[in-house]
Order: C-alpha cells, then structure tokens, then sequence
C-alpha cells in the first residue's frame, strides 16, 4: 500500500511534526501548547513517550535537529525552547527569548544545527544561535523590508542564507551571517556581499495573482527557490539564470506545504488533502503532476441506502445520500509534510500531517506511485 | 455631592475615531506604478457583436480589461460590456468559445462571471450559470480562488 496511515494520539488537528534523525520517535502538536513525542513500536502502534509541557499558548512549528539530536519549537505564546534529552533519556528545555511582541509561526534549525530562524507575526525573523560563554541563546532581529507576518522559512545549504515567505504576497531570501560564530561566506549564485539582514533577493507573488506564501523550499544545491501560495499557485526561482521566475498557476485547492523531492520535482500539498507532483524543467518552468491518489467523494453506501434514510437525509440535509466522506486518505488540508526516508536528491517516502489528526506515510518508491513519478520525464 | 467629572468625558467624540489612522505599523499596500489598459472600446464591441462574432468580442474586452485599474467607472464600464458580451452567446455556443481560451483569458472570464452575479437582471444569472460551469470545468476550483486572491479586480 503506498499510502500507509498511522494513528499518533486523537483524531484532533495536527499543526506540525518532525522526526527525529532515526525516524523512530516523532515530535507532533495537537493544536494546543504541548509537543508529543511517539516512537514506533515493534507491531506498527505508535505509543507516547513524552511530553514537552513548556508552552503557554498553541504551539505552531517544531524542528529536530538530526544530529545535534535538539528539538525546537515555537509558539503563540512569543516564545521559542530548545529541548535536549538527557542521558536518562528526559527533555531538558532551555526558554530562548525572542524578542518579539507577537505570534511565533515557524522555525527551522540550519544545515550546520548552530542556527535556528523563527518567523512572527511581529515581522521580525529571529536568528537565534548560542553564545558559549553565557550557554545562552542570542536572537537577532531582522526586520527590513518585513511588512507582515512570516509564514514559512527554509534554509540554504551554506548555513547563511534564508527564504521567508510572507502574507506581504513576497518571498524574499536574507543572509543570516553572524561573524561571532561563523566563517565568511563565500559568494553563491545570490550574491556576494552577506552582511547581516541583507536582502539578497526578493520576488513578489502579487502582480501576476496575490496570495500569501504558505511554504518556501531551497532545492539541494541552493540554486532554486520554490514556493505556493494561496493563489493556488507554484513557482519557482532559479538564480544562475538571473533571478528568473516561474508561475504556474494550477486548477486545485491552495497548497500549504513543499518539499523538494528531486532535481526536478517537487511534492506540493494543501488544501486538497492529497499531495501532488509537480516537475521542472531546465529552463525553471513548473509543470504539474499526478496526484499521488485519486481522490473524488465517496458516498457512503452502508447505512444509508434504505429508502426511510434516504428520504430523512434529503429532509435534513438537502440531499438523498451522504457524500461528506473524501476519497483520499487524509479526511482534512494537509498543512505539514517531511521527508521521512531520503533527502532532496531523492525522496523515498514522506510523511503528512492534517486537520483530521492523522499520520501518512507516502512510500514514493513502491510499485503505483512509483510508476506515476517515472511517468513523469517530461 | 454633585461629582463634577473631567469635560472631556461627556463627549462620546472619541469613539469615532480611526484607530488605524494613527497606528504607525500599518501596512500599506504596494503602490502599483504599472501603467493600466483604459478598458475595451463600446463602438468595437458593439459593432464585433452586431457583426456575430461574438468570440472575438469576448477575446476583445478580455483582453482589453482594465485589471487593477484604481478608476471604479472605468471598471464598471467594462464590466457592464463584459456582460453584455457573454448574453449575446447563445447557450449552445458557450462551451465551444470558453474551449477557444487560454488560461489567463479563463481566469479574467471568471472575475468577470462573479462580478456579473453581483448585478442580476432579467435572467442574467442563469446565462451565468452555464458561462461558470464552462469555465470550472476547464479551469476548476483553483480559478475561483484567484477570483478571491489576485490583488487585480477587475
């Protein structure tokens, strides 16, 4: 079965997941302040380990860093905590203070796993790294050109550079260099000079449509950008070619999370509750894919096909039988997904979270979804 | 005692106040220098319409929509040749003109599908209606959704 779900506590909305770097405990949050930590067990049952109990108010985003083995995760509440686990095998948190008067949104750890960016509604990113001395997590601000709340954020590979999406309809990319703890950078196809804050890039979704940006994704190399926005569209930035970018507006639902999962392809999901592919030429042009199952309403069948229920649905509901039931195996918008087995080269199997509370595993590599990715060598 | 309260309380004044007015962290909106199309000609339409093409007329006016234009009569008055354009289609033709148009031009169609819902009149909106299901089924939900987000009315 490509499409394998798991239970992972109550059938409530997931807001976010991260796997830790052996991919047998995940990290979620139930819509509420706590994180929840389930490992696999032996049989396919996922049982709670642990919980994260540090927040005040919803938790929005957690990352795990797989090999410094750090959890971070940020909240409503304005702030971040960076988790490690002790040799007894207890979460120790460290409160990591933002600086921020608003709603934490996202955060991701960097390459390097020194770094942590946090995005807010205070239209402030936080780049948070530690100071050795005072053990003690330093953030600093970048606020220039920011005009609104920071929806997503994705690193590059060097460790200095990173995409913001917006609800300002832009996505833009900063370099985050921080001289206390790192080398200089040297120049990439974004530019040069990196100070601190610079913008080294922006690109605006709103002349050709408007929307906000709902995930950013730097492709393996760093040389393409990629992001959806709720315009129900995708597009992608390549900088070797000078900053040119690509629009694709689709005919679907608006897409909420983006994973890069090969050279030229990329996984976007959304609002349609089923991820769909997407390919990119050489020349940067997005073109869409399958979906990685059919979905269409499934009319349920069971109960009420007698006539009596036929009639009291048409009564109650306006119509003889009920179809609120999707044919796709995520019953709600998938708003989180991660690469549970590969990388962005090549992604082999990825995992979903959704409003209707569940876990899906995608294995991109069997049999069905397998031929629908070979199928798609444009 | 009669407790004489400070002046400026007996004066409800303050609550008409726009808040946002004073707020220094508001966000503005991105001027858009572009320049914009003044909108189709009436005389083109009209004489395309009379002459039976109405396909033309359409590829006309949706090429010549002053999208984004700040003017509101300018807009209207598109719209209204919008209009007037897609109920000089027979029903029967409606499928094959929306087949006829690219995605742009299907997008542009749409807004102009919901403005015309908007203004109903002596069975517009059924026309409507048939001009919509045509659209969806090239362009589907995801046009729609432009109808809500892209920062361009028509």
């Amino acid at each position: 079965m490509s499409a394998s779900i798991q239970k992972v506590g109550p059938a409530i909305p997931i807001q976010c997941h991260a796997w830790s770097s052996d991919r047998q405990t995940i990290a979620v949050s139930h819509n509420d302040k706590l994180v929840e930590l389930y490992k696999q067990q032996p049989g396919g049952s996922w049982n709670q380990t642990d919980i994260l109990d540090q927040h005040d108010l919803r938790v929005n985003d957690i990352d795990w860093a797989p090999n410094t083995n750090r959890i971070v995760t940020c909240s409503a509440d304005r702030n971040a905590y960076v988790w490690v686990q002790g040799a007894d095998g207890k979460w120790k948190h460290t409160l990591v203070l933002l600086r921020i008067n608003r709603a934490a949104t996202c955060v991701r750890w960097s390459p390097q796993e020194n770094k942590f960016a946090v995005g807010s509604g205070a239209r402030i990113i936080s780049i948070c790294y530690l100071d050795e001395e005072k053990d003690w997590w330093v953030a600093k601000h970048i606020r220039k050109p920011l005009r609104s709340t920071i929806t997503t954020v994705d690193w590059h590979p060097n460790n200095i550079l990173l995409a913001a999406g917006c609800t300002d309809f832009k996505v833009r990319v900063f370099s985050t260099y921080i001289k206390e703890i790192e080398p200089k950078p040297s120049a990439t196809e974004w530019g040069a000079k990196m100070p601190f804050a610079n913008l080294m890039a922006e690109f605006s979704n709103s002349p050709t449509g408007g929307g906000w940006i709902h995930a950013v994704a730097f492709n393996e190399e760093g040389t393409r950008l990629a992001w959806v926005g709720h315009d129900s569209s995708i597009a992608v930035a390549d900088a070797p070619s000078g900053m040119v970018m690509m629009k694709l507006k689709t005919n679907l639902l608006p897409f909420l999370s983006l994973l890069w999962i090969g050279p030229n392809r990329l996984l976007a999901a959304g609002h349609d509750c089923v991820p769909v592919l997407f390919h990119v030429d050489s020349a940067g042009k997005v073109s869409q894919g399958p979906k990685l199952e059919e979905g269409g309403n499934v009319v349920e069948a069971t109960a009420a096909a007698s006539a009596k229920n036929m009639f009291k649905n048409k009564d109650r509901l306006g119509q003889e039988l009920v179809d609120s039931r999707l044919g796709t195996t995520h019953q709600n918008q998938i708003n989180s997904m991660r690469i549970l087995e590969g990388n962005k080269v090549e992604a082999r199997r990825v995992s979903t979270t959704a409003g209707d509370g569940a876990l899906v595993i995608w294995n991109l590599a069997s049999g069905a979804l397998a031929g629908k990715l070979a199928a798609l060598k444009i | 005692q009669i407790y004489k309260m400070a002046k400026n309380t007996n004066s409800t004044a303050f609550r008409r106040i726009d808040v946002d007015k004073y707020s220094e962290d508001n966000y503005k909106e991105d001027v858009d220098n572009e320049t914009v199309t003044a909108g189709p000609s009436e005389n083109e339409v009209m004489s395309l319409i009379s002459q039976n093409k109405q396909l033309d007329a359409l590829k006309y006016v949706l090429a010549n929509s002053p999208l984004g234009n700040k003017n509101q009569a300018v807009r209207d008055a598109a719209l209204t040749l919008a209009l007037r354009v897609m109920l000089s289609f027979k029903t029967s033709q409606i499928e094959e003109a929306v087949k006829q148009l690219d995605y742009e031009q299907r997008d542009i169609l749409m807004k102009y599908i919901y403005r015309g819902f908007e203004v109903p009149n002596e069975g517009s909106s059924a026309q409507l209606l048939v001009w919509h299901d045509k659209v969806f089924n090239h362009s589907g939900v995801g046009s729609i959704v432009r109808v809500l987000t892209d920062k361009k009315k028509v």
